[in-house]
């Protein structure tokens, strides 16, 4: 689904974000990306959304060559692929059901057939009678999870997350993390960046662990380790 | 997947509602571009009225079109009539008028204020002459008819009373000039104003750009909600000037009449037609759009996802 084959991201100005990564995500398969802030897990998840370009290496998502994508083709591109994102990314000048509505009002769903999707996305995410709300008047779980059911909605192949637990207290994130398991569950394929080792060791999945932007670890943990060095 | 023709419609719909609403949520910043626009377009679409009246007023003037017919001096008074008489009965000959030799000294004595130089000659030097008026003012039907009387007999020259008309048309052909040429700088105006208006929306709302790009927006979509703002200003600025003008042309409107009345002139002074009034709505919408579009192109490639 997504395969890394030794991509190195330099930033202008000199910072080595990523050295040579080398990974492959098969489909349907969920793994967690960690690593200290600064380690190159942001980068890479931008590598995948072109939000950022590779100066080396080839990064193939669905078989694609990202480096191949012409410009016009990046929004669709980005249509099959789902984001959470830290800041949530939400639009305040309209409601919680709008904001979920806009990948499927950029993509010219029918109305009606819209609207069930978006109510589906936030039955799934526990928010349907909030639909109304300005998503400033909610907390800050329930915009994460707006932010879930917008990335989601378009039923994307793929979900990426950026540190989506960030500022969750632990039951919200558990309860974030058993959201993504629902979704890996039906099929998709899901990469979330986190640093809370002690949570997604508990969840026995991938962990892909970057350090000083080199992937130095690539296991399947069973049980939770000790953490190494200050990776918390 | 959804992206049929109907549901295009309901999203630009959709749009173009959306960029009205944030319009009217700012009443006071809207009203002031608009104010802006319509002034601007009020200019050109006013210089507009005006020359399209003073030309059909200038049409008019063709109705006095006069052909004079200088007679041979061996014409008597007798022939000269019968010619004036046979003249009349001419179907592309509206009026005619015999002037005497003798009745042309005394006009000329009683109006030039040179009577004296006249009565001190022995002869008589002024020729009669008849003075038509033709039916048609078509020039090329006059030339010919010109042409034709020139080689009558009795005739020694005809000669045609345009020269003026001439003048006038010219001077008017110079100043529709002139006014093409302001339309132009005030359409440009239009179209400044537009597009650092939507140049500052653009850079308000950048952050909703970067997250409709983030999920798949296409370039068009996340131009579309500006277009129609950009549209809806010139728009808004088109019917500010258009009320104006009705304005304007409501108090202009008698005084006008009454000046022309002083000149024996009949001319009834119109506004915007309805057809011209479309023209000014559509121009004013379609430089709102191309304002918006310029500036669009020129800022909304610069934000991208970071």
């Amino acid at each position: 689904m997504i395969k890394f084959d030794n991509v190195s991201k330099r930033y202008p100005g000199g910072h080595q974000a990523l050295s040579q990564v080398s990974f492959e995500l098969r489909e349907g398969e969920m793994a967690f990306l960690t690593g200290r802030s600064g380690a190159g897990k942001s980068t890479l998840l931008k590598l995948i959304m072109l939000m950022e370009k590779a100066n080396q290496g080839q990064i193939l998502v669905n078989g694609k060559n990202l480096a191949r994508l012409p410009r016009g083709q990046i929004p669709f591109y980005r249509r099959r692929i789902g984001v959470v994102f830290q800041d949530h990314q939400l639009l305040f000048d309209r409601s919680v059901f709008e904001n979920v509505a806009l990948p499927l009002q950029i993509e010219g769903y029918p109305k009606h057939e819209a609207d069930r999707r978006v109510r589906a996305a936030l039955d799934k995410v526990g928010l349907l009678k909030k639909e109304k709300m300005n998503p400033m008047a909610l907390s800050g779980g329930e915009q994460q999870r707006i932010g879930i059911a917008r990335a989601v909605v378009n039923r994307p192949q793929i979900l990426l997350a950026d540190e989506p637990t960030g500022n969750l207290d632990p039951e919200l994130a558990a309860e974030t993390m058993l959201l993504f398991e629902q979704f890996n569950q039906v099929g998709v394929s899901m990469l979330i960046a986190s640093h809370d080792l002690s949570l997604i060791t508990r969840l026995r999945h991938r962990i892909l662990t970057l350090h000083n932007g080199q992937l130095i670890k690539d296991a399947v943990y069973h049980t939770a380790p000790e953490p190494a060095g200050g990776m918390n | 997947m959804g992206g049929n023709l109907l549901s295009l419609w309901q999203s630009h719909r959709q749009i173009a509602r959306q960029s009205l609403e944030k319009l009217l949520k700012t009443p006071v910043a809207t009203a002031m571009t608009v104010a802006v626009i319509g002034i601007a377009l009020l200019l050109p679409a006013g210089l507009f009225v005006a020359m399209d009246n003073v030309r059909n007023l200038s049409s008019g003037f063709n109705s006095f079109t006069q052909i004079t017919l200088y007679l041979r001096d061996e014409v008597s008074q007798a022939e000269g009539e019968a010619l004036h008489g046979q003249l009349l009965t001419r179907d592309n000959i509206a009026e005619s008028r015999y002037i005497s030799a003798a009745q042309a000294a005394e006009d000329f004595q009683a109006y030039s204020g040179l009577g004296d130089v006249i009565s001190q000659l022995e002869e008589n030097p002024l020729p009669a002459v008849i003075v038509l008026t033709p039916v048609s003012i078509a020039s090329d039907e006059v030339a010919l008819l010109l042409g034709e009387l020139a080689t009558l007999p009795e005739v020694e020259s005809a000669q045609l009373d345009l020269e003026w008309i001439e003048r006038l048309q010219r001077f008017l052909q110079l100043s529709e000039r002139a006014a093409i040429a302001l339309m132009l700088i005030f359409s440009l105006a239009v179209l400044f104003v537009v597009g650092n208006t939507i140049r500052l929306a653009i850079e308000s709302r950048r952050a909703e750009i970067v997250v409709v790009k983030l999920v798949g927006g296409t370039d068009a979509y996340v131009a579309r909600p500006f277009l129609y703002t950009g549209t809806w200003y010139g728009l808004a600025g088109g019917l500010l000037a258009w009320l104006l003008l009705g304005l304007i042309m409501l108090t202009l409107h008698r005084p006008v009449i009454e000046l022309l009345a002083l000149y024996d002139s009949q001319y009834n002074v119109h506004g915007l037609t309805l057809l011209s009034s479309l023209a000014l709505l559509g121009g004013a919408a379609l430089l709102g759009w191309l304002g918006a579009w310029i500036s669009v192109r020129q800022h909304l490639a610069a934000i991208e996802p970071r």
